[in-house]
Formats: structure tokens, C-alpha cells, sequence
């Protein structure tokens, strides 16, 4: 079916977009419909973050902005200037893993792996918020990260036992 | 997504000039409804204007009333102590929906203003009249489980999806709107309109007009309040049906109470002639029954979705028991 048609605004240039990511300062140029996750996959060359939906429905594309767990799918990487972002490639301490990503490993928290860098991030996120103690909690902060292999239980335990750690 | 100018608004004021300056502006606050429904081409937006840096995120209490900045982040709220302790079926609600990571990226008024489900809006190859006016309307005789039994019309029938809203409904919230004749305060309930004839209408907001925060009166009836979720999974799926109720008891009976439903509307519904049924009635079966009853007495089904009619009259008397104290 046809849709009422509106004449398309005049295309944008790039604009400089400034922003730290993994802890360094970045400069790309971006034009306004570029996402946060094309920026990092295309621009940035960090394909950690993983296009599952692109539509808000899956949690594959989670990264944090300024510590906190967002979808870089549908967010305007222009309207990100000057945050810090943090995705998976960022997340350990040199050749140390971050707790997280251990857990996983030890939990076999995995199996294709697709699914992996969204749920390590979501949880990084969640654990910080502090509202994932409980099997039950953990579940319900994991619930926006979606696994087609279905290691729900080995992630639970994973982040559970960061947890107890802590 | 087709093309468009990204501009970001240095104030209100800016925001709203930048608005009115082109026909087909969007504000972009947390982007979560906004960017989906462009990548969708639904949303067809000639300029963004990216409101999300202003200064409108504050949650505030003066005297009793606790004002929430349109630009505060849906997690921020639910968590707030002011939001638990005084209104809990508000905190309740918000974190019945969407994600932990969109509920931190998703403001107070982007939510409220967030688009219909309606899967026939979501995909252009289908005919909608909202999507555009007077095309006619694939649900009437689609697949319509999702879509809505009270305040539908022959043109639309699409229910409205939002958690927050209902909650807010049943609590009689007040919207601050920057508008273009200057500053207004209105019932949530005169920010939505019925579908009618125009379903492409679907607030009293004129182009380019802001929401700038929510008022909500702290009083012993909001305390006692609650917000029940009804959907297909546990977690991270729309309503399709949910209850906001509060109530005051008095001694034996029960003075006051609000109620309002989601999921089962075009709009947040307030259920005014069900709240009467149970002013003054003891809290128990019989009036919780009787007032769900009432609440659902105009409702016009579809080929699927009657089964909102019994399920949401069943959430009515859970959400009352749990409400009242007895049982849940
Ligand atoms: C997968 C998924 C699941 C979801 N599940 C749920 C759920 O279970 N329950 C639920 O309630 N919601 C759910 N949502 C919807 C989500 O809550 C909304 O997308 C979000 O709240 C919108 O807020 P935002 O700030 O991101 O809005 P934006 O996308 O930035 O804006 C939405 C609209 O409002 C306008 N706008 C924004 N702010 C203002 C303002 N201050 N004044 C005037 N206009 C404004 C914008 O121009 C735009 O048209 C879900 C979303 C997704 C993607
Ligand atoms: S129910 Fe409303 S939103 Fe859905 S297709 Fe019909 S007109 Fe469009
Ligand atoms: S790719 Fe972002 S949620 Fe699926
Ligand atoms: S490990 Fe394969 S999708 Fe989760």
C-alpha cells in the first residue's frame, strides 16, 4: 500500500561526533541517521556488539553508556556526543577478564556466542543497578536479552555467582 | 530510514520553534519509540530534535505534590523513594515494561507518547487509517488479539500499549505542557482523545507543543495503589490487559477508589463508574466483582480478542484483592 509521501529532507553531511569509547576519545564523521551500533560496527571497527533485531527486541546490540545498559540500536549516534561508551571489546582490564565475562566462561554461560557480548554488558549493567540478587531478580533484569540456544540457566548461574562473589 | 536533519534544541523555546519551523518535525528524547518506528518507515520525520540534554529530568516534591521532569529516565523513576513510598503502582508499572535497557534510555513523556502496537501500523504494506488517514483498516478483520474492546470506533480499534500511562490514569496525574499560548497544566485524561473518526489524532498536543513533567498528588490513596500486568510471557512483552487500582479504606468499607485499565483501550482508560460501584462497599468478592463488571460494560469484540472482556474482569479482582488486603 502506498503511504502518504512527504518530499525527503535535503541529506545531511557528516558531522564531527566526538565521543569516548573503551576509554579513548574518538572522532568520526557522522551523518544523522547513522545508530550507535552501525557507528561502532562500521565506523569504529568494533563488531562485538552484535545486529540481532535492530529493532529494540533482542539485547544483542547492548552496550553501557556512561555505565549504564542501553540498546545502541536504537539510539542516534549523534545524539551520544561526548558519552562514554563501553562495549565488550572495553570490558576487560588489559588481558584480565572482567568478572562477568570469567563467569560466563567458567559457567558455560554460551553456545554460538552471538547472544554473548549483549547478555556479558546487560549483565555488567544490571549488577550495577543493583536490583539482580535473587534467581528470580536476575532473571526478570536478563529479561531484555534474548538466546536462541537457550543458556538461560548458565547465564543466570553465571551472573549469580558474580554475585556471591562480590 | 529515509534521510533527515538531526538539530539539537539549546532550550524549550528553541525546541519548539525548531518544531514549528517544518512540517513533520519529531522531538528525540530517549529515541526507543522514535528511531524503531523510522527504521519501520512509519515514522517519517524531515528534522530531529534531539531535546534529550534539556533540563527536565528533575524529580521534585513541593508540598504534596511530586513533579517528575518529562525528560527523567523511566528507570530513574521506578526507583526514586518518593515514587515507591507515595505511588507504587507508578514504580510498579514502569518496571512492568519494556527492558532494563530500554527502561534506561526511555523518558517520562516519550513514554507517555509512545505509538500503538497495532501490527497493521507497524508495516506500511498494510492499509491503516492512523498511519494514513482514511485508508481503511486491516485489523477490523485482520488478526486482532492484541487490539482493543472500549473506546474503539469503526475506523480504528488499536489499543493503547503503555504501562505508565495507566498507572498515571488511575492516580489522576496532571501533564505540564509548554504550548504555544504559554504554559498549561491537564488531566493525563485530556491528553489522549478517542480515536473517532481521526484516529491520526491522538493527543491534545498541538505542533510543536512540549511536555515538560508529570504532577502527582502525594495522599494516602495513591499509597495504597497497584498496577497488575497481564501478557503472553513473564517479562518484556506489552499488556494485553492491565489494571491500575488504589483504594482508601475506611474501617469496614472502602471510601475511595481509582481505577483505571490497560491494554483493553484505544486510550489509558479511567474506569470512573466502576470506582463509584465500589465507593462505600466492603472490599470482598461481591463488589470487587460487581465494580469489574461495571468496567467493562461497553465493550465492543472483535473475531479475537473477546477473551479480553473475562480476562480483564478477572485482573480487576485480582488487582482489588491484593489492593485490599484480602488475598492476592
Ligand atoms: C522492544 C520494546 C518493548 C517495549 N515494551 C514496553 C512495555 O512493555 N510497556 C511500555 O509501556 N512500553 C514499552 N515499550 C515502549 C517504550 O517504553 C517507549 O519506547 C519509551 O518509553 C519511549 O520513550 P522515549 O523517551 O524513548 O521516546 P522517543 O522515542 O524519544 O519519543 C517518542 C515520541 O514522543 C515524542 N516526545 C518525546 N518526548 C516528548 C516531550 N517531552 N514532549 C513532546 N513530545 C515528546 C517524540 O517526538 C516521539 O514522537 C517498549 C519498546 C520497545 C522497543
Ligand atoms: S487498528 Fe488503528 S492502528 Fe491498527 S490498522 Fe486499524 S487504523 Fe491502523
Ligand atoms: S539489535 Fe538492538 S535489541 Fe536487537
Ligand atoms: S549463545 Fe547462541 S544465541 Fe545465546
Amino acid at each position: 500500500m502506498p503511504t502518504t509521501e512527504r518530499p525527503a529532507a535535503p541529506a545531511q553531511p557528516a558531522v564531527q561526533l566526538t565521543l569516548r569509547l573503551n576509554g579513548r576519545e574518538a572522532t568520526f564523521a557522522v551523518e544523522p541517521d547513522v545508530t550507535l551500533l552501525d557507528l561502532l560496527r562500521e565506523r569504529a571497527g568494533l563488531t562485538g556488539s552484535k545486529k540481532g533485531c535492530d529493532r529494540g527486541q533482542c539485547g544483542a546490540c547492548t552496550v553501557l553508556v556512561n555505565g549504564r545498559r542501553t540498546l545502541s540500536c536504537l539510539a542516534l549516534a549523534l545524539a551520544h556526543a561526548g558519552d562514554a561508551i563501553t562495549t565488550i571489546e572495553g570490558l576487560a582490564a588489559g588481558s584480565e577478564l572482567h568478572p562477568v565475562q570469567a563467569a560466563f566462561v567458567e559457567h558455560d554461560a554460551f553456545q554460538c556466542g552471538f547472544c554473548t557480548p549483549g547478555q556479558i554488558l546487560s549483565a555488567v549493567g544490571a549488577i550495577a543497578e543493583g536490583h539482580a540478587r535473587t534467581g528470580d531478580e536476575i532473571r526478570e533484569a536478563m529479561s531484555g536479552n534474548l538466546c536462541r540456544c537457550g543458556a538461560y540457566p548458565n547465564i543466570v548461574a553465571a551472573i549469580a555467582a558474580v554475585q556471591r562473589a562480590r | 530510514m529515509r534521510a533527515f536533519e538531526y538539530v539539537v534544541a539549546a532550550s524549550s523555546a528553541a525546541a519548539r520553534t525548531l518544531a514549528r519551523e517544518v512540517d513533520g518535525a519529531r522531538f528525540y528524547a530517549g529515541g526507543t519509540t522514535l528511531v524503531d518506528l523510522m527504521k519501520a518507515d512509519v515514522e517519517r520525520p524531515r528534522r530531529v530534535i534531539d531535546i534529550s540534554r534539556l533540563p527536565l529530568a528533575a524529580i521534585e516534591q513541593r508540598g504534596d505534590v511530586v513533579r517528575i521532569g518529562a525528560l527523567a529516565r523511566n528507570s530513574d523513576v521506578a526507583y526514586d523513594a518518593r515514587i515507591v513510598l507515595h505511588f507504587p503502582a507508578v514504580s510498579e508499572a514502569l518496571l512492568s515494561g519494556a527492558s532494563g535497557q530500554i527502561r534506561n534510555a526511555a523518558t517520562i513523556g516519550g513514554n507517555l507518547l509512545q505509538r500503538t502496537r497495532c501490527s497493521y501500523f507497524r508495516e506500511t504494506r498494510w492499509r491503516c487509517n492512523k498511519r494514513e488517514p482514511g485508508s481503511g483498516c486491516d485489523a477490523l478483520d485482520g488478526f486482532n488479539r492484541g487490539h482493543a474492546v472500549l473506546g474503539t470506533s469503526d475506523s480504528c480499534i488499536a489499543s493503547y500499549p503503555g504501562d505508565l500511562a495507566v498507572a498515571l490514569c488511575a492516580l489522576s496525574a496532571r501533564v505540564v505542557v509548554e504550548g504555544n499560548d504559554g504554559e498549561r497544566t491537564i488531566a493525563l485524561d485530556d491528553l489522549y482523545v478517542l480515536p473517532g473518526e481521526h484516529p491520526e489524532r491522538e493527543t491534545t498536543l498541538g505542533p510543536g507543543e512540549l511536555i515538560t513533567a508529570v504532577e502527582l498528588r502525594a495522599e494516602r490513596l495513591h499509597e495504597r495503589s497497584h498496577y497488575l500486568k497481564i501478557r503472553d510471557r513473564a517479562s518484556f512483552e506489552f499488556a494485553l490487559v492491565s489494571v491500575a487500582c488504589a483504594v482508601e479504606l475506611d474501617g469496614k468499607n472502602i471510601a475511595q477508589a481509582r481505577l483505571a485499565l490497560g491494554g483493553v483501550g484505544t486510550v489509558p482508560w479511567r474506569a470512573r463508574e466502576a470506582e463509584a460501584a465500589l465507593t462505600g462497599a466492603p472490599p470482598g468478592e461481591a463488589a470487587f466483582r460487581r465494580a469489574a463488571e461495571t468496567a467493562l460494560t461497553g465493550a465492543r469484540t472483535r473475531a479475537h480478542n473477546a477473551y479480553k472482556v473475562e480476562l480483564a474482569q478477572r485482573a480487576i479482582v485480582r488487582a482489588l484483592r491484593s489492593v485490599c488486603g484480602t488475598g492476592a
